[in-house]
């Protein structure tokens, strides 16, 4: 049982990411890459999907703009979106990427932006909650490892 | 036992790896994934680079292939490193899913196909492969 409380409610938070669904096991995979040499390397990955995936949720505005859609450039883009979204474990962000590439095989556009909309929605969501997991878990500190008493 | 690697003509023990992912997310996960293995790893960002790569005289014991990507694609790129007589281990790692698509990657000249995203345990199985 975690004695430390601010640990308790890092891992309460951490729970409630994977029973909402903004999580998936991808996320646990990640977390075991983690170590003493990479302490970090979780929120350097969320960072760095963050600001990669920025740039084609952009592209992907400015596609929906052009009448009439590009079908064939806007399910290239939301493809690559999907595949860092899967990589870091947004369960529900991929969720919504797979509904729209849906949509652009069928030629529907207005269930296109409408999922786009949705899907930012979850984007914005996930980067909140995770940032402030991360920021407590900077709070809380390193795991302290077992070690004999002296 | 690994398999002997060369960077540079120099001869090492440790096994060798290079990444072909356009993805940046990607490229850090796999990267550490196989730091992780002890594998040294190098990545490139497209199939070109991947061909430009062997020609200047590297090689690698695995070779981690993305299917979809600017310039080159992995199933081109995979064919010409084969004519090449590159004889490394090519893993396709992909998102896709159509049985049709995989083949055409597995038939370019694949040892493994593995979906993404990349596990410890699909790395895992791909080094066994390796060390046989």
């Amino acid at each position: 049982m975690e004695r430390n409380p601010m640990r308790r409610q890092l891992q309460t938070l951490r729970k409630s990411l994977f029973d909402q669904g903004y999580l998936d096991d991808q996320f646990v995979q990640l977390e075991e890459l983690q170590d003493d040499a990479n302490p970090n390397f979780v929120e350097e990955v969320v960072t760095l999907y963050y600001r990669d995936s920025g740039r084609i949720i952009l592209n992907i505005e400015q596609a929906l703009e052009r009448k009439p859609f590009d079908f064939n450039k806007l399910d290239a883009y939301m493809h690559q979106f999907k595949g860092s979204s899967s990589s870091i474990g947004a369960k529900k962000v991929k969720a919504e990427s797979t509904l729209f590439r849906e949509y652009c095989r069928s030629r529907n556009g207005e269930g296109c932006m409408r999922t786009f909309q949705q899907l930012k929605k979850e984007y914005a969501t996930l980067r909140r909650k995770l940032e402030a997991y991360f920021q407590l878990a900077r709070q809380a500190g390193p795991v302290e490892t077992a070690c004999r008493p002296k | 036992m690994a398999a002997q690697g060369r960077h540079g003509g120099q001869e090492s023990n440790k096994m060798t790896a290079l990444v072909v992912d356009d993805n940046t997310v990607n490229r850090m996960i796999h990267h550490r994934l196989l730091d992780n293995l002890g594998i040294e790893n190098v990545a490139v960002v497209n199939g070109k680079e991947a061909v430009d790569i062997h020609c200047s005289g590297k090689t690698f014991d695995l070779i981690l292939m993305d299917m979809d990507m600017p310039v080159m694609n992995g199933i081109e790129a995979t064919r010409q490193l084969r004519e090449m007589g590159i004889r490394s281990m090519i893993a396709g790692v992909s998102t896709r899913s159509m049985e049709r698509e995989i083949r055409e990657f597995i038939e370019a000249g694949l040892d493994d196909y593995q979906e993404k995203p990349l596990t410890m345990s699909k790395l895992i199985s791909i080094v066994h492969k390796i060390n046989g």
